[in-house]
């Protein structure tokens, strides 16, 4: 942006982004984004992948157990089955991301609504929805979701669905709290002063103000629900017959011996699942700070 | 003839015309009277200053006339005639074809007035193209100009900027640009010069006022600082607890004035001519509580010349010498009492004291 010397006393402020006083997102943030966005690249990508068939049994004649360690071939080591551990563990992003996107995007759609229309209409439209919120907060969210894979089928989707659920309430409340902060804003009523309609008010005025602390709240919550997947997947709840990150985990920890004996099987799902977690958190918490500290030079 | 009869009337109907506004409000402590009985009437292309403290109800007699407050807890009554028409406790289905178009708003404070994510040209465009069905380059066109009228430089470049690019004096430009852009005949101004600092002050009002020769409009400028108001409006309505306590045109007030509200409002701004280090004259005490408003005048508690009447009984609004000249005091500046009263605390006869009801 170009700082042209200004032609009256009025002199613009400085955007509180130029030259030294510039805040940045920071390398950490771009680190996690890079490893976020090779995940996704080999979740979308793994079947074209030159790895090998994360199904096929690998069994040599003349080996001792399936088992093997971490090798040239078999860059993870084998699982039980003598099923390749790095083909899974590629395989099983696909699982745990999607399972993490649809539930983080049902989430902030209906919490997201819902608690908008909460915050700017007030009165009984807000007294129903933050009753809701709140008896979906009062339930142990595991629990909750144990009873409705045990209730429902164990497809992709529905397991989806359920975590996404668990997602309306946080969301819903933060967007119905930040909606409020912004609906007393002079600007909503200079817009209403000027003839825009509520509909107008809170897709033009409010909806880009709400969505910058619901997008930092979206990271956080995917890795959210990527753990609570794995956690399902850990007591055997999970997506029925496809390979997810908790799957192997178990099948890695069913007996300390196993844990003890070959631990590269629960070792490396276990790691690429905390990186991805770890990577979500930090960069939705960065995204946070970055946009609080706007606000207050604003 | 009875045609021309109709329109003579409609030549000589005031644009606003106020009966009995009264707005309070439901809170868990009771009824807040925040407007309490309010009457005033505004010609076309005149402007008129609504002066007092802060919590003396100015804010929300503006917002209740554009019918801008929530319907919630809030209980108006009276009449709010615009341009013939009563306006008071229209739905906003019905209000929204005059807001912007018929009459707007500038806020006081262009940090938070401001869509802080929506570029100035936008917003300015925004109700062009709702209410005047402009087209996107048309509206864009326009903005720029608005931008200009209200001194903007580099307005092509102001357009696509944030808010946050702008110095305050510059976004309360932008603010007026965007309440001016489909043409209102009334334009209120709240505070609008109270978040910027003085040089710009006067520059604003300046342009307000230019604004409403160009554009033949009327403007209600609500401050509570007297010095803005005396150059810039044509009347001046003071208010005191939720009431009207003197109106008057501005000449005649500031060379009349009546009530000891006023004068005191008037000895609170800083003289140039007084020595340094003199000791700011202010009013003591705190505006009345607008749930259990004092019984008699709403000042009494506050005023130095009040006497035992001015507690037990309200003064009603009477007419001065001047015929557009209204106060509400039993003993004015200048009556008898007051006089007597001033001598005393003049020579330190008697302590000013305060009612402490």
């Amino acid at each position: 942006m170009s700082t042209e010397t200004p032609t009256t006393t009025e002199v613009a402020t400085p955007a509180p982004g130029d030259a030294a006083t510039k805040k940045t997102l920071g390398i950490g943030f771009w680190i996690c984004i890079g490893w976020l966005l090779v995940m996704v690249f080999i979740a979308v990508f793994a079947t074209r992948l030159p790895i090998p068939d994360p199904k096929f049994n690998f069994i040599e004649p003349g080996q001792a157990g399936p088992s093997k360690g971490p090798s040239a071939a078999h860059w993870f080591g084998t699982d039980k089955d003598a099923r390749d551990v790095f083909a899974r563990t590629v395989y099983g992003s696909r699982v745990s991301l999607t399972v993490g996107f649809i539930a983080i995007a049902f989430g902030m759609f209906v919490g997201g609504t819902l608690g908008i229309l909460a915050g700017f209409f007030r009165g009984w439209i807000d007294r129903i929805f933050s009753f809701m919120f709140l008896v979906l907060l009062s339930f142990p969210s595991l629990v909750l979701a144990i009873m409705l894979t045990a209730l429902l089928d164990r497809k992709l989707f529905t397991i989806s669905m359920i975590l996404g659920v668990l997602a309306v309430a946080p969301v819903g409340r933060l967007a119905r709290a930040t909606t409020m902060q912004y609906a007393d804003r002079e600007f909503v009523i200079a817009a209403r002063s000027l003839g825009a309609k509520n509909k107008r008010i809170i897709i033009r005025e409010l909806l880009p103000n709400v969505a910058i602390p619901m997008s930092a709240l979206a990271l956080l919550g995917m890795a959210v629900a990527i753990v609570a997947e794995g956690g399902l997947a850990f007591l055997g709840l999970s997506v029925e017959r496809s390979i997810t990150w908790g799957g192997m985990i178990q099948l890695g920890s069913d007996s300390s011996k196993t844990l003890q004996n070959q631990p590269w099987i629960a070792f490396f799902p276990i790691g690429v699942l905390f990186l991805t977690v770890f990577a979500l958190n930090f960069a939705g918490d960065r995204v946070r700070t970055y946009f609080d500290v706007k606000e207050i030079s604003l | 003839m009875s045609e021309l009869q109709t329109e003579m009337r409609q030549e000589h109907q005031p644009l606003l015309e106020v009966t009995d506004l009264r707005t309070h409000f439901r809170t868990e402590r009771g009824l807040v009277r925040a407007v309490d009985g309010v009457s005033l009437t505004l010609e076309r292309g005149k402007c008129l200053g609504i002066v007092g403290e802060s919590g003396s109800g100015k804010t929300v007699l503006s917002r209740s006339l554009m019918g801008l407050l929530p319907s919630s807890n809030t209980v108006t009554s009276g009449s709010v005639k615009f341009e013939g028409k009563e306006i008071l406790g229209l739905p906003s289905k019905q209000m929204r074809r005059l807001w912007g178009r018929e009459m707007s708003m500038v806020f006081q404070n262009p940090m938070t007035s401001l869509n802080p994510l929506m570029k100035i040209g936008q917003q300015i465009a925004e109700p062009l193209n709702l209410h005047l069905d402009m087209s996107r380059a048309d509206a864009r066109a326009t903005a720029e100009r608005l931008l200009r009228d209200v001194r903007i430089p580099e307005a092509a470049r102001r357009l696509d900027q944030y808010p946050h690019e702008l110095s305050g004096g510059m976004r309360q430009r932008a603010m007026i640009a965007i309440a001016l852009a489909c043409g209102p005949t009334l334009l209120f101004a709240d505070e609008p010069t109270t978040a910027l600092d003085v040089t710009v002050q006067a520059q604003i009002l300046q342009l307000i006022g230019e604004q409403r020769r160009d554009r033949n409009m009327s403007v209600v400028l609500v401050t509570h600082d007297l010095g803005v108001v005396a150059g810039h409006t044509d009347e001046i309505a003071v208010m005191y607890g939720g009431k009207l306590v003197e109106k008057a045109p501005t000449s005649v007030l500031f060379a009349h004035m009546k009530m000891p509200y006023t004068m005191s409002l008037m000895r609170s701004i800083p003289k140039l001519e007084d020595p340094s280090h003199t000791r700011l004259a202010t009013i003591p005490g705190r505006p009345p509580d607008l749930v259990h408003p004092p019984k008699g005048c709403r000042f009494a508690p506050r005023c130095a010349y009040a006497r035992d009447k001015c507690i037990t009984e309200e003064p009603p609004l009477r007419q001065a010498e001047d015929p557009n000249h209204s106060y509400a005091c039993w003993y004015p500046v200048g009556s008898p009492e007051f006089n007597q009263r001033e001598a005393e605390l003049n020579s330190g006869a008697v302590p000013v004291t305060l009612e402490a009801r």
